[in-house]
């Protein structure tokens, strides 16, 4: 028997060439298996004649969706009924994510409260709501609209101007005036403004440790300039009230009763989540710091804003970035109660077309958009606000 | 030197009445400063407002054992829905007379849950005792052993279905986890960015995706002939959704390892796969067990999506229920049991991974 040099290795055991083997044979179970089910599916698709490719697309789609933020009829080509399905989930998604956001830090903050009767109500509030599965509540809701609110004729109305009903929630807005445009626009302009101070006034506190009261500035040029365009327009007044024509209201703004109850119930149900995260951001910061910010002076506002703060976001925002996503994501049960979002919509292409991989991808598609584009916002985040050791 | 220590006689003052007891407790919970007292008074007010109104409707107006059209009269609630409907909303469609079976399954998966409770119990003999358990409940569901009729899977629903998908999903997906999570940490690339995609892929899109595919999807993927019925499918996607969920978590638990426990390992002569089984899986996975609860927990409410592919989970049946036209519009009632059956589950399981948490962080101090 010679000693074996290190070069006549057998390769079964030499750990770099049994990593090779190991993961060639990976690759090729896995391709074995891609094939095995490609080849069946092309069989299968061929035998029931089903089409293959995105050409559907260009189709009439011959089905109507009860609610669009574009222009859409029956008449519209499937890939246009997507597109209003997709605006239709950012549309309940974005409205739902910034009341989320609202109430979940409420809950947050009420959970911490001093006073024990909210404190207690808002843990029973956050257990409750994580308990019950978000389809349940979706079905809750939308079976109270149909079962508590009168058809159109008889519709409550709480205040003036609003009215419910089992066709939905319809509510005075300003009349369409040009104004709003410029408001708009105005509005825009007053953030841009604010955050050009903010930087300005953070590279001077840091250059000369001057403060300037940013947070109030910045409220009153967001709410002031708006404010003064709509003045300077004449400050029109004029209020499009709904009113009951046939069995529907028309005029002011209608919310379907999907719509609401898909929104209500992703926003309670995903504000118990964030009340959690803000929770447990807010309890990350030790005690100790508010005690050496007052110590060297701070007054209250001040510590808040330049110690608690940056410290709980850090904690804060991964969890609540992941809630927003999950919102996102549940926003896809809609399906279950007819609101028009983007799952739904491609429900009803699969069923006229038959073509369900290009549909269920095109919803796998959708979302990881989203959530590849939140978790890179995540990693930027992340690299910006990671503590720097020293 | 007894004198040096005054001994002198005073009357013990006792605190104010306004600072002890319930008047005492109230002053400093609930009415410290202006701001705390006008938010109990208004959180007290609203609480008058809807408490006593609901207790009425609930508990006061209500009926529990009353037909449908009985019901239509009256003001408060219609519990005897629930009671009426109770064997289908939690048994679906099994064999009416057979209906002893499942319930006893359920008795005995709820013992074992029960039983395991307790981390003294953690042996390997409970570890048998579960597949035991596993095997009988199979059995006990779908029959034809031991003079059992057996009963086709599809018939399967109601509450049986929805702890099986759920306990199924998690013993299946976590074995699945954890290959996954180590290959995230492997050295070799192939392996770490095949779990890489995998994992992110699936938790990037929502679960009903995974379901649309299994309904509709998976069909197409088997060669001509071989069907696999409905509930096994749906299983196989909360299964492979949940496994990715899982290999977040586990991965979790192998980065809080010191690199000291590999190189320890390593300077044993350890090869790999005993590094990891005898090293590092059991110090990892112990570390995780809180957060993998909390998978469980949305693992159970996740199996309700599957009312949207059309099993006859508890959701479904309470809906059929409710599209009888005896029971249609009671649907408050209906969906408040639902609620309250997953709220026992979830709540019941969130309290043990509570109690665990404390546990294990008291075992760390130590």
């Amino acid at each position: 028997m010679e000693d074996s040099l290190p070069g006549s290795v057998p390769f079964w055991l030499d750990p770099k060439k049994r990593a090779i083997m190991f993961q060639i044979a990976v690759f090729a179970m896995v391709g074995l298996l891609a094939y095995y089910l490609v080849s069946n599916t092309l069989i299968n698709l061929k035998k029931q004649s089903i089409a293959t490719g995105f050409s559907f697309f260009h189709k009439e789609s011959s089905f109507e969706i009860g609610e669009s933020l574009i222009s859409y009829s029956a008449a519209s080509s499937y890939g246009r009924a997507l597109i209003v399905g997709a605006l239709n989930t950012l549309k309940v998604s974005f409205i739902g994510i910034v009341i989320t956001v609202i109430l979940g830090a409420i809950l947050g903050v009420a959970r911490l409260s001093s006073n024990w009767l909210v404190s207690r109500l808002s843990s029973i509030y956050i257990e409750v709501m994580q308990d019950i599965p978000i389809l349940l509540q979706l079905f809750f809701w939308y079976a109270m609209f149909y079962e508590t609110f009168p058809g159109p004729r008889q519709a409550l109305s709480p205040i003036n101007g609003l009215f419910l009903c089992n066709r939905g929630v319809a509510f005075t807005v300003p009349a369409a005036n040009p104004a709003h445009k410029y408001m708009f626009l105005s509005l825009i302009l007053a953030c841009v403004v604010a955050y050009v101070i903010r930087r300005w006034a953070k590279k001077r506190q840091d250059e000369t440790g001057k403060i300037f009261p940013v947070f109030s500035i910045s409220i009153g040029l967001i709410i002031g300039t708006p404010l003064v365009t709509w003045l300077f327009f004449g400050a029109p007044t004029k209020m499009d009230i709904p009113k009951l024509v046939g069995f529907n209201f028309t005029g002011g703004i209608t919310l379907s009763p999907e719509f609401i109850s898909i929104l209500l119930g992703l926003i309670l149900y995903t504000a118990a989540f964030v009340a959690e995260a803000v929770r447990a951001g807010i309890q990350s910061v030790s005690k100790g710091q508010r005690e050496a910010a007052m110590a060297i002076g701070l007054r209250p506002p001040l510590v808040l804003n330049l110690v608690i703060l940056p410290q709980a976001l850090r904690v804060i925002i991964p969890p609540l970035t992941s809630q927003m996503l999950n919102l996102t994501k549940n926003s896809s049960l809609a399906v279950a109660i007819g609101y028009p979002d983007f799952v739904s919509v491609a429900n009803t292409t699969i069923n006229q077309t038959g073509q369900s991989i290009e549909g269920v991808a095109l919803i796998m598609a959708l979302y990881l958009i989203f959530s590849l584009s939140t978790s890179a916002f995540m990693n930027w985040y992340n690299k910006r606000v990671a503590l720097v050791e020293r | 030197m007894e004198e040096s220590i005054q001994r002198t006689q005073t009357d013990e003052l006792k605190p104010s009445v306004t600072s002890v007891g319930a008047i005492g407790w109230a002053r400093s919970n609930l009415f410290n400063g202006v701001f705390n007292s006008i938010l109990t008074i208004v959180t007290l007010y609203l609480l008058w407002e809807i408490i006593p109104p609901l207790f009425q409707w609930a508990f006061i107006d209500s009926v529990w054992h009353t037909t449908g059209k009985a019901c239509r009269g009256i003001d408060g609630a219609c519990w005897s829905i629930i009671p009426t409907n109770l064997r289908f909303i939690i048994f679906g469609f099994f064999p009416y007379e057979s209906q002893w079976r499942p319930l006893l399954a359920m008795f005995i998966l709820f013992g074992l849950l029960f039983y395991s409770r307790d981390r003294k119990h953690w042996t390997k003999y409970l570890g048998y005792g579960w597949i035991a358990g596993l095997f009988v409940m199979g059995l006990l569901m779908k029959g034809g052993l031991f003079g059992l009729t057996p009963v086709e899977s599809t018939q399967w629903g109601g509450l049986p279905l929805t702890l099986l998908l759920s306990v199924f999903g998690l013993t299946a997906a976590y074995p699945l986890g954890v290959v996954l999570a180590l290959g995230r940490q492997s050295k070799m690339p192939g392996v770490k960015w095949l779990s890489v995609i995998y994992i992110e892929l699936i938790r990037g899109v929502p679960l009903i995706s995974l379901l649309f595919m299994s309904s509709i999807i998976f069909p197409l993927f088997l060669p001509e002939g071989i069907t696999i019925n409905k509930i096994l499918r749906a299983q196989v996607a909360i299964i492979l959704f949940t496994a990715a969920y899982i290999a977040e978590v586990v991965r979790g638990g192998l980065q809080g390892m010191s690199r000291g426990q590999y190189e320890a390992a390593e300077s044993m002569g350890l090869n790999y796969y005993l590094t990891m089984r005898l090293v590092i899986l059991p110090q990892a996975l112990k570390i995780v067990i809180p957060p993998t609860v909390s998978i469980l927990i949305s693992a159970f409410k996740d199996t309700s999506l599957v009312v949207i592919i059309a099993l006859y989970d508890v959701l479904k049946t309470t809906q059929s229920v409710l599209s009888n036209p005896e029971w249609m519009g009671f649907s408050r009632e209906a969906y408040i049991f639902v609620a309250i059956l997953y709220f026992l589950g979830c709540f019941s399981m969130s309290n043990f991974s509570r109690k665990l948490e404390k546990e294990l962080s008291a075992g760390e101090q130590q």
